[in-house]
């Protein structure tokens, strides 16, 4: 058996969380209500955060492009994600919503855009 | 010189929900001075999510939050003059500005709206000593760095100050395969949401250094090595305490200033405590048909609020250019016991809807009561749970309430301990 500390993040009480990992059975204590004890039992099962960052864009107004997952993303796999972040760049123009990225590091979910990014017009 | 309704400085949140806002009360002619190339302000570089669960009831990023409000001010044919400067603001309200296309221009405001935003505190405001090598930024500015312009600013990093910039751009950096060594915050507890330290430090093993500061800055070209020591409760640095960590950055989130020169060259009152204009419950200034919203007028920590607060001025100012608005005095909200202060600072006998104080309190308290009192007297009071300096505290005064004043009063805040 496995216990591990966090503290919750839900609200601002900010319970300290012991989470008694034994296979697939988990026990969290330290919680002050139920929402506590979903957020302890997904953190030590399969912790997902929200991924933001930005792609380099081709013949933009502005240089990067930022992005966001569009659901939470595993924890374990954000620095696989980033390398195919950091390799991939789009073209002018983007629309707040487009897919950057789609199904990242078959994870299932998509990268769009947070941003629009117009055609350099003043290139000539 | 031409004539305008309403001028606004500063296209941010603030900027941009005050015109919308003017121009939906009825103005038609207002403009919007920007000096970045497009609108929108910091969130553009605020590419985190977490934006707008008050206003959307969703988390967005920063750059999706601003665009909500720049595609409303396209819809609405608000002119919105980008890569312009103000140059100067006078007391009788012409705008003196200039851009590529225009040059520089002279108009007339009848009414002007503040949202110029806030700037960071610098290592010039904190005393750092050092020989000034590059490699110390501003966490803002590193952010602008990073996510606006695609550059790395180094490869270790020292963060002074647990902010939430600070925190921020701990796991961005971290992300873009910096090493970030620590994050060093000279008071005894976190001024950055839990959230924050959970999922920006937490997250990626970076050490969180309470009640230290740095005391030196090593290196003469480039950032060699910072160095930490632990604070006394006076916040001096206690000998024997010092961490050398080798790094070639530093970045600092050591608290922003509201941003407020133009107000003062027209000769509006500024508060010593939040340094934003004082106002009254109309968000007007000492100065009439001045109006200030969003960081300018205070520090905020949710965007929500400055779009909100943007939104009033708006709609102030648009009664103003109809109808006129009291120029009376006003009665003086002050702020006491654990408050650090209160926002509007002026009431107005015309209040004849319900006015929304903003405050913050001085250290985290678990519970805590929150009263009005006016002549002595307790006219309203509740109790709150788990507050902390780095949330803006919110109470709203009900127009049966405000009616029953007649002068001064006060906002107090007393810590109930556990």
């Amino acid at each position: 058996m496995e216990t591990k500390e966090m503290i919750c993040i839900v609200c601002p009480v900010g319970c300290r969380l012991k989470v008694d990992v034994d296979g697939s059975k988990v026990e969290v204590s330290g919680n002050k209500c139920m929402r506590g004890k979903v957020y302890g039992t997904q953190e030590v099962l399969e912790p997902k955060r929200m991924l933001t960052s930005t792609v380099k864009v081709v013949g933009g107004n502005v240089p990067r492009c930022s992005i966001i997952s569009r659901n939470p993303v595993p924890k374990g796999k954000i620095f696989d994600m980033m390398n195919v972040i950091r390799n991939t760049q789009v073209s002018a123009p983007v629309s707040v919503g487009d897919v950057i990225i789609s199904n990242i590091c078959d994870s299932g979910v998509d990268m769009v855009a947070t941003r629009s990014v117009d055609v350099d017009d003043r290139r000539t | 010189m031409n004539t305008i309704d309403c001028l606004v400085i500063g296209g941010g949140s603030a900027g941009l929900a005050a015109a919308i806002s003017a121009k939906e009360n009825g103005i038609d002619q207002i403009l919007v001075l920007e000096k970045e190339s497009e609108a929108g302000g910091i969130l553009q570089q605020c590419i985190h999510n977490g934006f707008g669960l008050h206003t959307f009831k969703e988390e967005l990023a920063g750059p999706e939050y601003a665009h909500r409000y720049i595609v409303k001010a396209n819809e609405l044919h608000i002119d919105v003059r980008v890569e312009t400067t103000v140059l100067s603001v006078s007391e009788d309200k012409v705008v003196r500005y200039s851009n590529a296309k225009e040059g520089i221009v002279s108009v007339k405001a009848k009414s002007i709206i503040l949202a110029t935003g806030c700037r960071e505190r610098t290592a010039g405001n904190i005393l750092m000593p050092s020989k000034r090598p590059t490699g110390v930024w501003t966490a803002g500015t590193a952010q602008k760095y990073v996510n606006i312009d695609g550059y790395m600013v180094g490869k270790r990093v020292l963060i002074l100050g647990s902010g939430d910039i600070g925190l921020i751009m701990a796991r961005r950096m971290t992300l873009e395969g910096a090493k970030v060594e620590a994050v060093a915050e000279i008071m005894p507890y976190s001024n950055g949401l839990t959230r924050n330290i959970v999922q920006c430090l937490h997250d990626y093993d970076i050490p969180l250094y309470l009640s230290h500061t740095v005391i030196s800055v090593e290196g003469k070209e480039r950032v060699e090595a910072v160095v930490l020591a632990e604070v006394d409760e006076y916040k001096q640095p206690i000998k024997g305490t010092e961490k050398r960590f080798e790094v070639d950055t530093l970045l600092l989130s050591v608290g922003l200033i509201p941003e407020n020169t133009m107000a003062e060259d027209m000769g509006v009152e500024l508060s010593p405590i939040t340094k934003g204009a004082i106002i009254d419950h109309q968000y007007q200034c000492s100065v009439e048909g001045v109006f200030a919203c969003g960081n300018a007028l205070l520090v905020h920590d949710v965007v929500d609020y400055v779009s909100e607060q943007g939104a009033l001025a708006g709609k102030f100012a648009a009664k103003y250019l109809k109808e006129g608005l009291t120029q009376e005095k006003g009665m003086p909200i002050l702020a006491q016991g654990e408050a650090s202060f209160v926002v509007p600072q002026l009431l107005k006998t015309t209040a004849d809807e319900s006015v929304k104080l903003y405050y913050r309190i001085k250290q985290p308290m678990k519970k805590a009561k929150v009263m009005i009192k006016h002549q002595g007297e307790i006219v309203f009071e509740q109790v709150k749970n788990h507050l902390v300096p780095a949330e803006m505290e919110q109470l709203v005064l009900k127009p049966e309430l405000i009616a029953k004043l007649s002068d001064e009063c006060v906002l107090e805040v007393i810590n109930l301990g556990n």
